[in-house]
């Protein structure tokens, strides 16, 4: 296993507080997997991610026991060059937004600007991304004039022309209607099939299920299950703690108690359709 | 009950931009109801022309009796509530209880009903247990519930929530839901804009589809995630077990689990 990521026995209280906001974290994270991060709200989901990036202890400093690994070196040892690996993009798109450019194609561009990148080719990378993103028609607007929606869709094309091989992207759709949601999930896609490692935040759990590879699921700051996203998401025991399932595993499971031979608890909605119209044709159920 | 009318109503931002065009509605006193529709699709300006924070160029909006021309926001703003999209464009208090006491405050009540009032908002969003915390140190999808609380305190006959649902996990639509069934039982009027298909599906009696600027279609939710022309106008999609169940062949008015497990059950 290649691994890109590693968390040895991490345990990180933000300063003046007493419960740490992530406790005993062991993982590992593998390259190139896209990786589904779910719990409910004050879990330890965003504290996650900040640790990957550095921004703690870095940034907001506190107590950090352990070791979180970047590539072999510790997220304490490195400077400046961790941000060229791993892309951030923030649950608030406000917090993104430099607030020193004055068009979204400017903002789009400035982190190229600041790693130097020569003129020609920044222009290519930020019509590329905002192509890819959908934003091409907001390039002369004010980042500060645009709804939340659209912030989200700036932030993250901010993110993505960096190019970098790890993205940590905290509920990057919150604000984003159903349309708009399914096409940040199909850009995340593309950027899998270029190899790149992704970890997501999102409680838009149907949709981790149709596109993640692993699923971690966090409580109370502690990962409380992890593996691969058709064990944990057909999981009932989870709804129990917090996290949601997506709604053809609880039609799954709810069929079963009916009385329905399934032989598996479906994540994803094709693999309903397969189960459900197997059974269906099968004809009888038991007793 | 006052009822709720939008004649014709529409909206051009200064600067000339059309965001509501030609819009007609009518919301009976005591209903609950849903709108959904794209971002861009006019949502929020027009429920924002409900409660005088937006005035229509063309046309009226009617709260029983009253014309919203004739009032000022002050004056509609005591019979119509409105929780923002974003929280912290409502709360400025450093406490979640003194901000939820504010609205009831302004209205000058005898102190045993203001807290009357605020207890029972604070209790009814489950907000009692950070009464003391300074609103900021929330997450963002519990700030919502402060500014849902605010305005709860004020006991308007009318209340807008504006996407209640985003950054919601599972407990906190659960929560909604509550909201939504308490204010009902209370007899208040609530219109609630939301992305999520499912929350929808399960606590609305009518939905109100927009597209365009314009409505699409006014239905019971069966009706709506069952009409796929006027679902693709507005580019939506039906609730996951629909989906399934509409894959399955079965066709009709499957919009929950239970529902499904019976369609799926009558076939086998």
């Amino acid at each position: 296993m290649d691994v890109v990521i590693e968390c040895k026995d991490v345990t990180y209280s933000y300063p003046l507080t007493e419960k740490p906001a992530i406790e005993n974290l062991s993982v590992q994270i593998e390259r190139g997997k896209f990786y589904g991060v779910i719990g409910e709200n004050g879990a330890g989901k965003t504290t996650f991610c900040a640790l990957l990036r550095g921004f703690c202890p870095g940034f907001y400093k506190g107590v950090l026991k352990g070791e979180v690994l970047v590539e072999g070196k510790k997220t304490t040892e490195y400077g400046g060059e961790l941000s060229a690996k791993i892309g951030y993009v923030f649950q608030n798109p406000f917090t993104q937004i430099s607030g020193v450019k004055d068009t979204v194609f400017e903002e789009v561009a400035y982190g190229l600007e600041n790693f130097g990148v020569a003129p020609e080719e920044i222009e290519r990378r930020v019509i590329d991304v905002m192509r890819m993103t959908d934003i091409e028609a907001l390039a002369e607007k004010n980042p500060f004039d645009l709804s939340g929606g659209q912030m989200q869709r700036v932030a993250l094309a901010s993110v993505i022309v960096l190019e970098p091989d790890i993205l940590v992207i905290d509920e990057p759709t919150s604000q984003l209607d159903p349309e708009g949601t399914e096409s940040v999930f199909a850009i995340i896609k593309a950027l899998k099939e270029k190899h790149k490692t992704i970890i997501l935040v999102e409680h838009k759990i149907d949709l981790i299920a149709e596109y993640a590879d692993e699923v971690l699921v966090f409580q109370g700051g502690r990962m409380i299950a992890s593996g691969d996203k058709r064990d944990i998401l057909s999981d009932m025991s989870l709804l129990e703690k917090g996290a949601s399932l997506p709604q053809v595993a609880i039609l799954g499971d709810e069929l079963r108690r009916a009385g329905f031979p399934l032989k598996e608890i479906p994540v994803t909605e094709e693999r309903a359709i397969e189960l459900i119209s197997g059974i269906m044709k099968g004809g009888k159920k038991d007793a | 009950m006052r009822d709720l009318i939008l004649k014709n109503v529409s909206f051009s931002y200064p600067g000339g931009f059309l965001a509501v065009d030609d819009v007609s509605m009518e919301i009976k006193g005591g209903e609950n109801v849903a709108i959904v529709g794209q971002n861009g699709a006019g949502k929020t300006t027009t429920v924002k022309m409900m409660n005088g924070l937006l005035r229509p160029s063309k046309g009226d909006v009617l709260i029983g009796d009253m014309n919203t021309k004739d009032y000022t926001t002050a004056q509609i703003s005591r019979v119509v509530g409105y929780v923002f999209q974003n929280p912290d464009d409502q709360i400025f208090h450093s406490t979640v209880e003194s901000e939820v006491r504010f609205g009831p405050k302004t209205m000058k009540l005898d102190p045993a009903e203001e807290d009357r009032r605020v207890e029972e908002a604070l209790a009814i969003t489950g907000m009692d247990k950070y009464k003391e915390e300074n609103p900021f140190n929330l997450p963002l999808s519990i700030r919502k519930f402060v500014t849902i609380a605010a305005v709860i305190a004020m006991n308007t006959d009318i209340l807008i929530f504006d996407e209640p649902t985003a950054g919601q996990d599972m407990e906190g639509n659960k929560r909604l839901g509550n909201i939504l069934k308490t204010l009902h039982e209370q007899g208040k009027t609530v219109i609630t804009i939301s992305h999520d298909m499912e929350f929808v599906a399960a606590h609305f009696k009518r939905v109100i589809v927009m597209a365009k600027k314009k409505i699409v279609r006014t239905g019971t939710p069966k009706e709506i995630f069952w009409d796929m022309e006027s679902l693709d106008r507005a580019m939506l999609k039906q609730p996951y077990v629909s989906r399934v169940c509409r894959a399955l062949g079965i066709e009709g008015d499957v919009i929950s689990i239970e529902d499904a497990v019976k369609a799926i059950r009558d076939r086998g």
